[in-house]
C-alpha cells in the first residue's frame, strides 16, 4: 500500500470507530438531561435510578468517544502536515474554537456532574448535565464548520502558496454547515434514542423495574418518532444540496455513469461495472431521481463521465471520479435503514398512542439497536468516500496531502497498533455495555473488591486466583 | 505583534497543561504504590477523578492553539515526532479508558489490568514531553521544506532522555503534593513520604538537565550565560517543595511543586523564543513564530475567541476545584 493509502486507512479507521460513541455522547447525553429534569421537577426516585443507570452506560461510552478524537486532532498533524500546512490557516480555527468553547465545557461540567450528587443542589447538578449536553452540540457545530470546509471550501483566498481565512463568516454561513450539522445531530438523537428504546424494550420484557424503564421507553420511542422523520428530511435537503455544490459525488452516489435523460429513475439497486463505466443490471423507480434532485418529475442529473470531463478542464488532466461502488453502496444502505427506522419509531409511536405494547414488538426494538450504527457509519462513508480524489474539494488532492516524509513502516506501524487498541479498547467496551445493560439499574457500580491486594504493580500467577474472573455481579440492593 | 501574543498563549496554555495534568500525572504514576488495598485505590483515582479530563482538554487546546495560529509549526512538529506522538495518542488512550473501566467491574484481575494501564498511560506522556521540548530547544534535522529528516533515535538523545526523566520526576513530586492537598490518614502519610524522598531526587535531575543543556544547546550563544532568574526559581521551588511537605506545610508543598513547573515551562519557552522549531542543519530553515504564523486575520479571529473564552474557562474549572475542595475521607461513596 502507499503513503496515501495508509495515512487514509488510518484515518478512516479512526473517524468510523470515533462516530462509534460520538451520536451517543450527543443523543443519551441530552436525553439523561431530559430524564435528571423529570427527577428534578417531580422528585419521584425512579427517575433517579434511571439516570444514575443510563450514566454508566453514558461514562464508558464517553471515554472512549474523548480519547479517539484527541487522535483524530492529532491526525491532521502526523500523517496530513501537507494538509495541515495549505489550509492550516483556514482548517485549524474552527478546531481551536472547538476546544475553548466545547471541550472545556463538557469535560469540566462532566466531572462536576459525576462527582458532585452530594455536593450541589439538585438544580445545579441538573445544570451541570444540561451544559454538557450543550457543549457535546457546540462541539459538533465546530468540527463539522472545518468538515464542511473540507467538502465545500469558502471564506479563504490562496495566498502565499496556502489558503488563508480572509472571511470567518463565511465559515459559518457555509451552506453546507447548515445541512450538515443537523443531519448529524438529527442522527446522533435518532442513534441514542433507538439505543435507549432498545435497552428499556430489554428490561420491560424482563421486568426488571418498569417503574424505571417505561419512563425510558417512551421517552425514547417519542424522541425517536421525530428525529427519525427530521434526520430524514434533512439528508434529502442535503442530496439536493449536492446536485448544485458536489455534483460528481451525487452521481458517484448513483452510480450515473452518464447524465440522466429528462426523467431520470431512481436505481433501488444495481450492479456496477467500474471498468467498462456501466450498471448493467438496475432495478430502478421511474422519475424517482429527478423527484429526489428537485422535487420534480423532470429534471437531468449530470453524469459521472460528464463530470470528469469538466474538470478535466478545469483542473487539469486526471480523473476525478471517487470510488463508485463505496459510494454507491453507503448511500443504499443509509438511505434503505434510515427509512426503516422512521417507520419502526412511527409505528412505536402508534402503539404508544394506543396505549399497546405487543410483546412481538419490543423483542423487535431489542435488535434495532444496531440500525441507526450502520445508518451513520455509511453516512460518513458516502461523505468521506464520495468526496475523493479531493480532499478539500477543488481545493486540494488528498495524494498530495499527505506527510512525505512519514515511511511506510512508520505508518505500517502505527496502523497495525491502532487497530489492535480500537478492536481491543472496543471489544472491552462492549464486554462493559453488556455487564452494565445485563446488571440492570439495581447492580451499583464500583464495589471495592478483595481485602489485601500486594501493592506491587506487577502480580506473581499464583496470586491471581479465582476470585477475579469477572464474573456475575452481585446485586447491591441496599 | 500578534505572532508574539500567540507563542505567549501558546506557552500560557503549556503551563496551564503541564501544572493542572502534572499531577493527574503524577497521581497516576504512584496509584500502583501509594493504594496498596482495592479501596484505597479507588480513592486516589477519586482524587484527581472530577478533574482530569478537564485538565487534559489543556493538552488538545495547546494542539488546537497550534494548529490555529502557527499551522507549520504544527505540521512539523507531529509529523517529525511521529511514532512519538503516536505513544504519546497511546498513552492518552489508555489512561482516559482506563479510569473510567477498572471500578465497573468487580473481578480482581480486571481492576489490575486496567491500573497496570492506567501507569503506564501516565508515565508515557509525560516522558514524551520531557523528550520533545528537550529538542525543541536542542534543535533538530529539518529540511528546507520544514520537514524532520532524522529518524527516531536521533531524538532519543542524552539530553533528550534527561529531559524525560525530569518531567516524570517532577510530575511525580507534584502528583505526591497533591495527594497531600487531597488524601487522609495513610494515604496523606504515604504521599508525605514520596513527595519528601522524592525532593532531592528530582533537585538532581533538573540541575543535570539544566547543566546539560549549557554544554548540549546553543542558549548560551542565544541568551547569554546568565540563566536569568526564572530557572533558578524553578529549582528552588523544587528545594521548597521537599522541606515543605516534611514540615506538613500541604498548600505550600503544592505550590513550590506547581511553581517548579510553572517557571520550568516557561525557561523552556524563553529558551526556544522566537524558534519554534530549530534546524540543526541550516539556522535559515527553522521555523519561527514570524515565518509559520498563520495570516494577520485569522490571528486576529483567534485573538478575540481565546481573549473572550479563556477567562470564562478559568473560571468555571477554578469554580470546579472549590466545588470539590474537601478531602476524601473513608466513609466517602466513590464513583471510580
Amino acid at each position: 500500500m502507499t503513503s496515501v493509502g495508509l495515512a487514509r486507512l488510518q484515518f478512516g479507521g479512526t473517524l468510523l470507530f470515533h462516530f462509534l460513541f460520538v451520536p451517543l455522547t450527543i443523543g443519551l447525553g441530552i436525553l439523561i438531561a431530559v430524564l435528571e429534569t423529570f427527577y428534578v421537577r417531580t422528585k419521584s426516585p425512579a427517575y433517579k435510578t434511571a439516570v444514575k443507570f443510563w450514566m454508566k452506560i453514558y461514562l464508558v461510552n464517553f471515554a472512549v468517544g474523548v480519547v479517539t478524537g484527541i487522535i483524530q486532532e492529532f491526525q491532521f498533524g502526523t500523517n496530513w502536515s501537507e494538509f495541515s500546512r495549505y489550509v492550516g490557516d483556514i482548517f485549524g480555527a474552527p478546531l481551536a474554537i472547538e476546544v475553548l468553547m466545547a471541550f472545556f465545557l463538557e469535560s469540566t461540567f462532566l466531572g462536576i456532574w459525576i462527582f458532585g450528587w452530594d455536593y450541589l443542589s439538585p438544580r445545579v447538578h441538573l445544570l451541570s448535565i444540561w451544559l454538557t449536553s450543550l457543549a457535546s452540540l457546540v462541539s459538533a457545530f465546530w468540527i463539522l464548520t472545518a468538515n464542511s470546509f473540507m467538502q465545500e471550501p469558502v471564506g479563504y483566498l490562496v495566498r502565499n502558496g496556502r489558503a488563508e481565512m480572509v472571511n470567518f463568516f463565511a465559515l459559518l454561513g457555509n451552506p453546507q454547515l447548515w445541512l450538515e450539522f443537523p443531519h448529524t445531530v438529527f442522527g446522533a438523537m435518532a442513534l441514542s434514542s433507538f439505543f435507549m428504546a432498545a435497552i428499556s424494550a430489554y428490561h420491560l420484557l424482563r421486568h426488571t423495574q418498569d417503574d424505571v424503564f417505561e419512563p425510558s421507553y417512551r421517552l425514547a420511542v417519542g424522541s425517536a418518532m421525530i428525529f427519525s422523520v427530521l434526520v430524514f428530511i434533512l439528508g434529502h435537503e442535503q442530496a439536493q444540496h449536492l446536485i448544485v455544490a458536489q455534483p460528481m459525488k451525487m452521481a458517484a452516489s448513483e452510480a450515473l455513469w452518464h447524465t440522466s435523460a429528462l426523467h431520470a429513475p431512481w436505481t433501488l439497486i444495481g450492479w456496477i461495472d467500474v471498468a467498462r463505466h456501466s450498471t448493467p443490471f438496475v432495478l430502478q423507480i421511474p422519475d424517482m431521481l429527478s423527484i429526489l434532485a428537485y422535487n420534480r418529475l423532470s429534471g437531468r442529473v449530470t453524469g459521472i463521465m460528464e463530470l470528469n470531463h469538466l474538470y478535466q478542464q478545469k483542473f487539469g488532466m486526471g480523473s476525478y471520479v471517487p470510488p463508485v461502488n463505496p459510494t454507491f453502496w453507503s448511500f443504499r444502505v443509509m438511505i434503505f435503514v434510515g427509512t426503516s427506522m422512521m417507520l419502526i419509531a412511527l409505528y412505536g409511536g402508534y402503539l404508544m398512542w394506543r396505549r399497546k405494547r405487543p410483546r412481538w414488538f419490543l423483542v423487535m426494538m431489542e435488535w434495532t439497536l444496531i440500525l441507526p450504527y450502520a445508518a451513520t457509519t455509511s453516512g460518513w462513508l458516502m461523505t468521506e468516500v464520495g468526496r475523493q480524489p479531493w480532499i478539500v474539494f477543488g481545493l486540494m488532492l488528498t495524494a498530495k496531502a499527505n506527510s512525505p516524509l512519514v515511511s511506510i513502516a512508520e505508518l505500517w506501524t502505527t496502523v497495525i497498533a491502532f487497530g489492535i487498541v480500537y478492536l481491543s479498547v472496543g471489544a472491552a467496551a462492549v464486554y462493559l455495555f453488556v455487564h452494565i445493560i445485563h446488571g440492570g439499574p439495581q447492580s451499583e457500580q464500583g464495589q471495592d473488591v478483595g481485602d489485601e491486594p500486594p501493592a506491587q504493580l506487577f502480580v506473581p500467577t499464583q496470586e491471581r486466583h479465582a476470585e477475579g474472573t469477572g464474573g456475575p455481579v452481585t446485586p447491591d440492593l441496599s | 505583534m500578534l505572532d508574539i501574543t500567540w507563542f505567549v498563549l501558546v506557552a500560557v496554555i503549556f503551563v496551564a497543561y503541564f501544572f493542572l495534568e502534572g499531577f493527574d500525572y503524577g497521581v497516576g504514576m504512584l496509584l500502583p504504590f501509594m493504594g496498596r488495598t482495592d479501596h484505597e485505590r479507588r480513592v486516589v483515582l477519586t482524587t484527581i477523578g472530577p478533574f482530569w479530563d478537564g485538565n487534559e482538554v489543556w493538552l488538545i487546546a495547546a494542539g488546537g492553539a497550534i494548529f490555529a495560529a502557527f499551522p507549520d509549526w504544527y505540521a512539523s512538529m507531529l509529523s517529525g515526532f511521529y511514532l512519538a506522538i503516536f505513544l504519546l495518542l497511546g498513552g492518552l488512550i489508555l489512561r482516559g479508558v482506563s479510569i473510567e473501566f477498572r471500578s465497573r467491574m468487580e473481578g480482581l484481575r480486571w481492576r489490575r489490568w486496567w491500573d497496570m494501564l492506567f501507569f503506564i498511560g501516565s508515565i508515557l506522556p509525560p516522558l514524551i514531553w520531557g523528550v520533545a521540548l528537550a529538542n525543541l530547544v536542542k534543535g533538530m534535522p529539518i529540511n528546507a521544506q520544514g520537514n524532520y529528516v532524522g529518524t527516531l533515535l536521533q531524538l532519543l538523545n542524552p539530553f533528550a532522555l534527561v529531559g524525560g526523566l525530569t518531567v516524570v520526576a517532577v510530575f511525580i513530586l507534584h502528583g505526591a503534593t497533591f495527594l497531600m492537598l487531597r488524601a487522609t490518614g495513610e494515604l496523606y502519610e504515604r504521599a508525605k513520604h514520596v513527595a519528601f524522598k522524592a525532593g532531592p531526587v528530582v533537585i538532581g535531575v533538573f540541575f543535570i538537565f539544566i547543566l546539560m543543556m549549557y554544554y548540549q544547546t546553543d542558549v548560551v550563544r542565544r541568551l547569554g550565560l546568565d540563566p536569568g532568574p526564572v530557572p533558578v526559581l524553578a529549582w528552588l521551588s523544587i528545594l521548597g517543595a521537599g522541606i515543605f511537605a516534611r514540615r506538613g506545610h500541604d498548600k505550600w508543598a503544592f505550590v513550590s511543586s506547581g511553581l517548579a513547573i510553572v517557571l520550568g515551562t516557561v525557561s523552556m519557552f524563553l529558551a526556544m523564543f522566537p524558534d519554534v522549531m530549530i534546524s540543526s542543519l541550516n539556522p535559515r530553515w527553522s521555523l519561527t513564530i514570524y515565518n509559520a504564523s498563520s495570516n494577520p486575520y485569522s490571528l486576529k479571529v483567534m485573538t478575540i475567541m481565546a481573549v473572550v473564552m479563556l477567562p470564562i474557562i478559568v473560571a468555571y474549572q477554578a469554580w470546579s476545584y472549590w466545588i470539590f475542595r474537601r478531602r476524601l475521607t473513608d466513609n466517602m461513596k466513590l464513583e471510580y
